[in-house]
């Protein structure tokens, strides 16, 4: 009987816990890492490792000061807030470390012929460097976040900016801009840098330009929208299955 | 040789000179009449930010250069603003350290070191906002809600009294203001369920003068605007320096969000005298009046601004004015004898008030409390304005505010009061796919009307000096330290220092030259025009 009348009393309060630790989560966590924590525009927690937080204590420091540099916040919550968010965290990663099923090697030849990936992405030494390195893609997105990502580009676009954030770092956001000099030159290219009064160019061509703004006509910032194609009819179906096993099988160091 | 000798005798003569001359209160009530020195945080006891020197101008700004830098060796944000006299500069540089710089060299007369207990909270990073100067002392209010007089000859602690117990919640980030023969000190912790107050200590012997709770306790007026228990964590702090008028000995002190921030069903009513201006009886710390911005507010808009203090002709009387530019998006104008409230206008993106009624208070639009599914609202949790330090030029007349356009998605939820505990019942996110910005605006503080405004990359910490150089200088988070001009907002001359800026400028003369000093990144930079 007293094994039950414990049974009965802590559990309200299990419950309790887990709840916490899940709603927190909801508010704090999931608009980025998703309602599962599989990873939206914030990296995939259901892993067996977070690469920037591989402890709890790590984990704890990171939810409270953020990741400098990238578009994670720190967030205010107490100790005990703190600690069921690390906990609930933690038990996410039965839901998904596995490599998305498919035939990888068929995926990689995709990533670097027919689908052209590898102009914009860099996998490890090798590919283009206008778009997001993917060298750890499959660490920090689930399949889910990388089919929405290849068939809509434009679902994929990270925020660069959270409430949080006292200090714009640099933006990791790779936003699309077209900049018009004073002598006609229209440069488009990627934001890798940007303050009041100038901005830094990434083009096409892998070009670096950097202009202050009163040396030009125009400067066109294009929210919203990713100089990526979507792939919807450009790859069969088995081969963006191929594409996704690949992508989620991606797991080395930047 | 001998050249150098001679001027290392003459520089020794400067400095021994300097450092026997005492800061009086008469030096400081007059600060607008020494534009060499910055006598207290905001230059002067009106709250001006204003420096009456006019060497540095629209023509020769483009040449500024920095001379020298001092590094905190910190990495909280450095929120200071120095205090400068007689060839010295004092500054505090986070946690709650405190130095003496040579204004010649930047190399350090003295530093002071003080250990921190690791369990310590606060809401957003050890940081202070710098020290007070008084006669031959230097006062500083550390994190762990002390404060501490140090000898402004040495750096020598001459005593140490204990504002409050930091094990509750409470801490010290703001700067002193010295008047008279005494050293007022405000408190932080509004997201720590503390009952806010205000206290004033005699600079001679530490000795406790006064304390005026900002949340009234059972029998006091305006007890009755709390429900229940909720008034003793009701919050209100006092994390910024307030103004002072020396001829109504009246100080002017802006009050922070009522705790917990989010969930306003646990504290049913108007919440007084949180996110009010209060104006207190600077020698008996009795209440004069108060305003209240936001009552009952629950998305964080502490009124911790700096109040800034006019005389001049409002419709065509003469008047006795404060001016307050508000973290709730509007800017407001007061009678600063009797507190009748003048004008009320926006100067920021807002969507949770239709207006302000006949007597200031705001009419809120419905479904702009926090949900737990999360709730749109402009201004965000940092406001159309922050702490940022404003600024009135005596020149133009004009008051130069620094503008954060950001909104924010509020969340409820419950919270349950534990002290020296984080209490804020809720949390809150950027709204998905905008970045926001920010600008510095020109307002006419006596119709509220806009008269400039110059857009920043993103919304600023830094706040803004103005000159009789017919210019403004600010910062941004990206590290640009900018001057613009003060009549038409042109930006005259930036200045990338690698850092973001979260205080805000000084000037001064040293050895008949005009500098201008920024805290910027973990550095103090100091500026001068080439010639």
């Amino acid at each position: 009987m007293w094994g039950v009348a414990r049974w009965l009393l802590l559990m309200p309060c299990l419950l309790c816990a887990a709840g916490t630790g899940e709603s927190l989560f909801r508010i704090h966590c999931a608009p980025c890492h998703g309602q599962d924590g599989t990873g939206g525009r914030g990296a995939n927690l259901a892993v067996a490792v977070l690469p920037h937080a591989p402890d709890d204590a790590t984990l704890s420091r990171v939810i409270t000061v953020g990741i400098p540099g990238t578009a994670m916040p720190g967030t205010r919550m107490t100790a005990e807030e703190n600690r069921q968010l690390v906990l609930y965290v933690r038990s996410l990663y039965h839901l998904g470390t596995a490599i998305a099923e498919g035939d990888r090697a068929n995926g990689e030849r995709v990533f670097w012929s027919k689908g052209g990936c590898g102009q914009c992405h860099t996998v490890g030494a090798r590919g283009g460097r206008v778009g997001p390195d993917l060298t750890d893609v499959g660490a920090r997105r689930g399949p889910a976040y990388l089919r929405a990502a290849l068939l809509d580009p434009e679902s994929a676009i990270p925020e660069t900016f959270t409430v949080y954030r006292r200090v714009i770092y640099m933006p990791d956001n790779f936003l699309q801009v077209r900049a018009v000099t004073r002598d006609g030159k229209t440069i488009t290219g990627v934001r890798m840098d940007e303050d009041t009064f100038t901005i830094q160019i990434r083009d096409f061509s892998d070009h670096i330009y950097s202009f202050r703004k009163d040396e030009l006509q125009d400067l066109h910032e294009d929210w919203g929208k990713s100089p990526m194609p979507g792939y919807r009819g450009r790859l069969s179906e088995t081969e963006l299955h191929d594409l996704i096993s690949y992508l989620t099988s991606l797991r080395g160091t930047r | 040789m001998k050249p150098r000798r001679v001027f290392s005798l003459t520089a020794a003569l400067a400095l021994a000179a300097g450092l026997a001359a005492q800061v009086t209160y008469d030096r400081i009530a007059a600060a607008s009449a020494e534009p060499g020195s910055w006598l207290t945080y905001s230059g002067n006891y009106a709250g001006h930010r204003y420096s009456a020197l006019s060497e540095i101008d629209r023509s020769n700004v483009a040449r500024l250069r920095p001379i020298w830098m001092y590094q905190t060796n910190d990495l909280n944000a450095f929120e200071a603003t120095p205090i400068v006299a007689d060839g010295v500069l004092y500054l505090s540089e986070p946690p709650s350290h405190a130095a003496a710089l040579d204004l010649r060299t930047g190399r350090p007369l003295w530093q002071f070191r003080r250990a921190i207990p690791s369990d310590v909270g606060v809401c957003c990073g050890q940081v202070n906002r710098g020290v007070a100067v008084l006669g031959d002392r230097v006062f500083l209010g550390t994190l762990d809600a002390h404060l501490i007089a140090l000898d402004a000859k040495t750096g020598h602690v001459l005593w140490d009294r204990t504002v409050a117990n930091y094990k509750q919640g409470y801490s010290i980030t703001v700067a002193p203001l010295a008047l008279k023969d005494k050293v007022i000190i405000g408190v932080s912790g509004g997201e720590y369920g503390i009952r806010g107050f205000l206290d004033a200590y005699s600079a001679e012997a530490g000795a406790h003068l006064w304390r005026f709770w900002t949340v009234p306790g059972p029998g006091e007026a305006g007890h009755d605007t709390w429900e229940g228990d909720s008034w003793k964590t009701g919050s209100a702090a006092t994390w910024v320096t307030g103004s002072y008028d020396p001829a109504l000995d009246l100080l002017y002190w802006g009050t922070g969000n009522p705790g917990p921030d989010y969930d306003g069903d646990v504290r049913r009513g108007d919440n007084l005298y949180a996110e009010s201006l209060i104006a207190l009886d600077a020698s008996t710390g009795k209440l004069k009046w108060h305003f209240q911005f936001t009552p009952h507010d629950t998305h964080d808009w502490d009124a911790n601004h700096v109040p800034v203090l006019i005389d001049a002709a409002f419709r065509q009387r003469p008047r006795k004015l404060v001016a307050v530019a508000n973290r709730n998006g509007f800017f407001y104008l007061f009678d600063r004898q009797s507190g009748e409230f003048l004008l009320g206008k926006q100067f920021g993106k807002q969507t949770w008030a239709k207006g302000l009624d006949e007597r200031g208070r705001p009419i809120p639009l419905p479904a702009t409390e926090p949900k737990p599914e999360g709730t749109l609202v402009y201004p965000g949790v940092h406001g159309a304005t922050n702490w940022n330090s404003p600024s009135y030029s005596e020149q133009t007349g004009l008051m130069y505010i620094a503008v954060r356009e950001e909104g924010t998605v509020f969340y409820r939820a419950t919270a349950e009061y534990n002290p020296g505990s984080y209490f804020s019942a809720g949390g809150m996110r950027g709204i998905p796919g905008v970045e926001p910005s920010g600008s510095i605006q020109a307002l006419d503080p006596l119709t509220g009307e806009r008269r400039w405004e110059f857009s920043l990359h993103s919304p600023p910490w830094a706040g803004v000096l103005s000159t009789a150089g017919g210019l403004v200088f600010g910062g941004t988070n990206e590290g640009n330290v900018f001057a613009l001009d003060a009549a038409t907002g042109k930006a005259l001359w930036h200045y990338q220092a690698g850092g973001a800026v979260y205080s805000a400028p000084i000037s001064y003369r040293f050895e008949d030259r005009q500098y201008v000093a920024v805290p910027a990144g973990h550095s103090l930079i100091v500026f001068l025009a080439g010639r």
